[in-house]
């Protein structure tokens, strides 16, 4: 089986990805991470203005089979939330890049964002 | 300790399953999504490798006699092809373990068979010969698990599918009734039972014939992450979880089981069973719907409004057929009326939550 893992993010060893460029980023989970988990039936997400902090828990995804924690990719301030996912949590199964995006972020510095995996790497990890 | 694997485990495999370990065996979790196949045997139809159900086997003059006095429901109204649901108690009345007790149609093998659940296979034996042989009775035990494959199609068009695969015809069976049935020329115990609460059959193919048996079947594979969800939508227990006699123990009166006991037969737990059928259980078994949003899971606190512990989630999910949360387990009483304000405490979270029928697509309440 072989996962999506687009060139333009940034990984987080617990599969989390960031945009790769800007202040503001969005943050989501992987595909591989979305295949783990299965149906995803409840996401829980921080608000508006709340700091999330890179490694540390910002929120919960729920799927039929299991319950996980979210990890920052990065650090910031939350500026936007997907609320589609609140009445739509399957949009992070069907596109977890894309509409199933969780959060934007505006970068404190740069967010750690250097730290975080390459596509590359990222690929190395899941294989 | 390795894992028991079903016969058609490198067959599932190979559909691209994950798989679970479930009372000791490797088994098929899921095949595509849990939707999916929850969706497909709701709708259509789907069929799950459950292999990893027990099977015994007691024959002799004195076989009756044993199934009657180590299980609570009445087999002596058991004619040959029937079934029945029944509870494997102890001295205290407390359930060991529940099964499908089925009077074989034809003296092929034996005179009953029963089915325990996975991993309960080696105790009933111990328990059955054990019994046997401290009553005296005449009777053989046999633990054939490792020789069949069992498999479940379930759902609206089961009948359909399993009469189109078989050799003979099965939809002359009515519900709990079971014949032995040719399937590409292998004689299969068949029965119309099952877990999911739709119509369906259930197929015990000698080991062998499993993968011969499968490949008849046309339809959506599910595994056991579909299954839980279906049973939890019928209120169906699930042994180990919403009992268990050492982390759970539980009468089949609080279980919401009681009409599985015949307390006019004498079985091992007749005694203590007799006297909370007088007295009435403390506990109910409920379903419960949260009102919040949110997940709830095996081992969730349910408090009342004010907080106060009153009892524990044994079982939950989100119900795909209902797009919402839903729990089992056991609640005093006095809480236990459909539409009773409860909550369940969800990750630290305290979520508003109801009373509800255990079988939750029965009612809307």
């Amino acid at each position: 089986m072989s996962f999506q893992v687009p060139d333009d993010r940034k990984y987080l060893e617990s599969h989390e990805w960031a945009d790769a460029d800007g202040d503001n980023v969005r943050v989501g989970i992987t595909d591989f991470a979305q295949d783990e988990l299965g149906d995803v039936v409840f996401v829980e997400l921080p608000g508006e203005g709340d700091a999330v902090e890179q490694g540390e828990e910002f929120g919960v995804v729920e799927s039929i089979k299991a319950v996980s924690d979210l990890y920052s990719p990065v650090s910031g301030t939350v500026t936007a939330v997907n609320d589609a996912l609140e009445d739509q949590p399957e949009l992070v199964n069907d596109d977890p890049f894309g509409d199933g995006w969780m959060l934007e972020v505006e970068l404190d510095g740069d967010g750690g964002r250097d730290e975080l995996l390459s596509a590359d790497e990222y690929s190395e990890q899941i294989e | 300790m390795s894992l028991r694997k079903p016969p058609l485990r490198d067959v599932h495999a190979g559909l691209g399953a994950t798989f679970t370990e479930f009372g000791g065996w490797d088994m098929p979790v899921e095949f595509d999504s849990i939707k999916t196949e929850h969706a497909a045997v709701r709708e259509e139809a789907g069929i799950f490798d459950v292999s990893h159900m027990g099977e015994i086997e007691v024959a002799g003059p004195d076989a009756e006699e044993l199934m009657q006095r180590l299980t609570t429901n009445d087999v002596t109204n058991l004619g040959p092809g029937d079934s029945h649901y029944s509870m494997i108690t102890d001295e205290d009345g407390t359930i060991i373990d529940d099964t499908v007790v089925y009077r074989l149609s034809e003296h092929v093998n034996a005179e009953f068979l029963f089915v325990p659940n996975a991993g309960h296979d080696e105790e009933a034996y111990d328990r059955w010969t054990g019994y046997r042989d401290e009553w005296d009775l005449d009777a053989e035990v046999k633990n054939v698990t490792e020789n069949f494959a069992m498999f479940a199609v379930q759902g609206p068009d089961a009948p359909d599918l399993v009469a189109e695969a078989a050799d003979e015809q099965v939809t002359d069976l009515s519900k709990f009734e079971g014949k032995f049935v040719a399937f590409a020329g292998e004689e299969c115990w068949t029965a119309r039972t099952g877990y999911t609460g739709e119509d369906g059959f259930e197929i015990i193919p000698p080991a062998e014939y499993a993968e011969t048996v499968w490949n008849l079947f046309d339809c959506q594979p599910c595994g056991l992450g579909a299954r839980d969800t279906l049973r939890m939508e019928h209120g169906f227990l699930l042994s180990g979880q919403d009992f268990d006699p050492d982390e759970n123990p539980r009468n089949p009166y609080e279980a919401g089981v009681g009409w599985t006991v015949k307390l006019d037969t004498e079985f091992v737990g007749r005694d203590a069973l007799e006297q909370v059928s007088e007295e009435g259980p403390d506990e109910e078994f409920v379903g419960i719907k949260l009102v919040d949003r949110g997940v709830p899971r095996h081992g969730y606190e349910v408090t009342d409004p004010d907080g106060e512990t009153i009892g524990e989630v044994t079982s939950g999910t989100m119900s795909p057929t209902l797009d919402e949360p839903i729990a089992l387990g056991y609640v005093p009483t006095e809480y236990a009326e459909a539409g009773t304000k409860v909550r369940v405490v969800v990750r630290g979270q305290s979520k508003k939550a109801k009373i509800a029928n255990v079988r939750f697509l029965s009612d809307d309440r």
